[in-house]
């Protein structure tokens, strides 16, 4: 059984000039792997996870035929069992880390909340969590368990956020552009305490990026969105063969520090590329 | 000359057992119409840097210039037409609830604009934002589109120094290639100067002729994006930098 199965799924939000649609028919699955979604910004990658946890706000709409989470539709749920599902089946990275940490409450005592409500005891949740803190690479843990959000860096707020989701020990994690704050030592630390996730608990990753290189070497499957459908999928490692006008444009844009150019390319954008249906991303 | 000198800068936040010192002894100039890079570790006090400059640090101690003259305690006004910074996080610099066309008013108002309309138009395109969405509020916008309002706010006064930290961070390669060309011909065609903070070589690479590594709070190398390029360093520090930039390499 797959972890997450999403079938024609659409996000909608009503706007002064007529409804914005977000995300349009979009069907994946997941399995025990590392999930990559690509694309540009605005195209709907952070409105899918969302979705996927029912985290949009209204007057934002969620459809789909159905969203399932380990063959249970979420979408049937009651929001009292969807707290449970965000909060030990599946955790999500917000894009916007120090946006969804608590401003008035210690990095420390947040943690520790964290670990109390997912093993339902304080016992050593003080020294789990400087472990947590070691693990992500962040120096001077004690320091920064009494400190609040706004007194750290970007890096480290992203390190912070990414230590208390994988507290409770998900089935899945959603994390939205985790590491676009690290530097590049740091961002390794981080994927491979990921990587091992998946690779020997068996978790299920869908990590939303816009470093293409990133994604194509840390990823097994890419799906590649635009204008709220999913253009094409691939293999991660193939990405760079990727064929459809789109994601060559992307790869064409980066700029490469062993070929230095004078100036980017920019993308073309054809209307024609948001007109069919949506691709299926199933394995 | 130089636009910006910086000499033997301290900051530091808190006290007694929490007291942190985020910059230490940290000197480096650049000249006027120059791009100079800085990247580092996370922590390591890159953005701390640039707010010092722009007045936000409470408690600093060393020697910072702006054309030549020195800065004291407070920032004037005249000193924002001259320098404007692209915060790092993109969600906290940006009141919730003043819609796009708001931000951007303010900012060209407060500098004596009188063409504010056609001014807010000419920005977003600038910016790669169609007037679509001039009205909207932050909510209402992705992460790379909400970062685009914020540089599109720091060029309204048509400023001499852009202090950018992380400005392409939160886009996607495609506004990021967009971004960079706009930055690169403004430069160009007017003369700008750029501290650009970036955890991506590539694009300090691209845009910067120098560079500082940084570490705990110390520069620990200058070099030149020559030198970057062809991986030469002297610090183990920075060769362990250039080292994890050629890509992930996956255990199994
Ligand atoms: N409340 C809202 N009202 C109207 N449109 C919205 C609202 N929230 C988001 N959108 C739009 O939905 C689209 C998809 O947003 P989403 O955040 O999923 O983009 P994204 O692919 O994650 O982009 P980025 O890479 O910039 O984070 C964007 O064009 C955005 O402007
Ligand atoms: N307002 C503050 N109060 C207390 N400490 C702070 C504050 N702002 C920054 N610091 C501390 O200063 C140090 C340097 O932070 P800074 O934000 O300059 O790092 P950075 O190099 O920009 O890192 P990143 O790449 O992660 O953004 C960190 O230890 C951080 O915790
Ligand atoms: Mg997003
Ligand atoms: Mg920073």
């Amino acid at each position: 059984m797959s972890l997450i199965e999403v079938e024609d799924l659409w996000v909608r939000f009503p706007t002064r000039t007529g409804v914005f649609d977000a995300v349009r028919g979009v069907s994946f699955s997941l399995g025990r792997e590392r999930l990559g979604i690509v694309g540009e910004s605005g195209s709907g990658k952070s409105m899918t996870g969302r979705a996927i946890l029912r985290l949009i706000r209204p007057p934002g709409k969620v459809e789909a035929t159905h969203i399932a989470v380990e063959g249970d539709d979420i979408l049937k749920m009651s929001e009292r069992q969807m707290r449970d599902v965000r909060g030990q089946r599946i955790s999500m990275i917000m894009q916007d880390p120090k946006f969804s940490l608590n401003p008035v409450m210690t990095v420390g005592d947040q943690i520790i909340e964290a670990y109390t409500q997912a093993h339902g005891s304080r016992a050593n949740a003080r020294e789990k969590t400087l472990e947590m803190l070691d693990a992500v690479a962040i120096r001077d843990a004690e320091r920064v368990m009494r400190a609040y959000p706004h007194e750290m860096s970007g890096g480290m707020g992203q390190r912070i956020m990414i230590a208390m989701m994988m507290i409770p020990n998900p089935s899945v994690l959603i994390a939205d552009e985790p590491t676009s704050a690290l530097d590049v030592s740091v961002q390794t630390q981080v994927l491979r305490i990921m990587d091992r996730l998946v690779s020997e608990r068996g978790m299920g990753l869908i990590f939303i990026s816009h470093d293409l290189n990133l994604v194509s070497a840390f990823c097994d499957r890419v799906l590649i969105m635009y204008a709220g459908r999913v253009v094409e999928t691939c293999r991660a490692d193939r990405l760079h063969e990727a064929e459809h006008p789109y994601t060559r444009g992307l790869l064409n844009s980066l700029p490469r520090l062993d070929a230095p150019r004078r100036r980017l390319e920019v993308l073309k954008r054809d209307p024609a590329w948001s007109d069919p249906g949506s691709v299926r991303g199933s394995s | 000359m130089n636009a910006i000198g910086v000499e033997n800068l301290n900051v530091w936040f808190g006290k007694g057992r929490d007291r942190n010192q985020a910059v230490s002894d940290v000197s480096f100039a650049v000249r006027t119409g120059e791009s100079f890079g800085l990247v580092g570790e996370s922590g390591s006090g890159k953005s701390t840097i640039l707010r010092a400059i722009t007045g936000l640090v409470p408690s600093w101690s060393g020697r910072m210039e702006i054309a030549g003259i020195a800065l004291g305690k407070a920032r004037s006004r005249q000193f924002y037409k001259t320098v404007q910074m692209v915060f790092q996080d993109p969600y906290a610099s940006l009141h919730p609830r003043h819609s796009v066309d708001q931000v951007l008013g303010e900012a060209l108002k407060l500098h004596g604009f009188r063409d504010v309309d056609q001014r807010i138009e000419r920005l977003l395109k600038d910016v790669g934002l169609g007037p679509a969405f001039r009205f909207r509020y932050p909510h209402q916008l992705s992460g790379g589109q909400r970062q685009r309002v914020a540089i599109a706010r720091a060029l309204a006064p048509e400023p001499d120094i852009l202090l950018l930290d992380e400005p392409t961070s939160a886009l996607d390669v495609s506004v990021q290639a967009e971004i960079l060309n706009l930055l690169t011909d403004l430069r160009a065609e007017n003369g700008l100067t750029y501290v650009m903070v970036s955890h991506d070589l590539a694009v300090i690479g691209h845009m910067c002729e120098r560079l500082a590594v940084m570490q705990a709070g110390r520069i620990v190398e200058e070099m030149t994006v020559e030198d970057m390029r062809a991986l030469r360093s002297t610090e183990p520090y920075t060769k362990q930098l250039l080292e994890s930039s050629l890509g992930y390499t996956r255990e199994t």
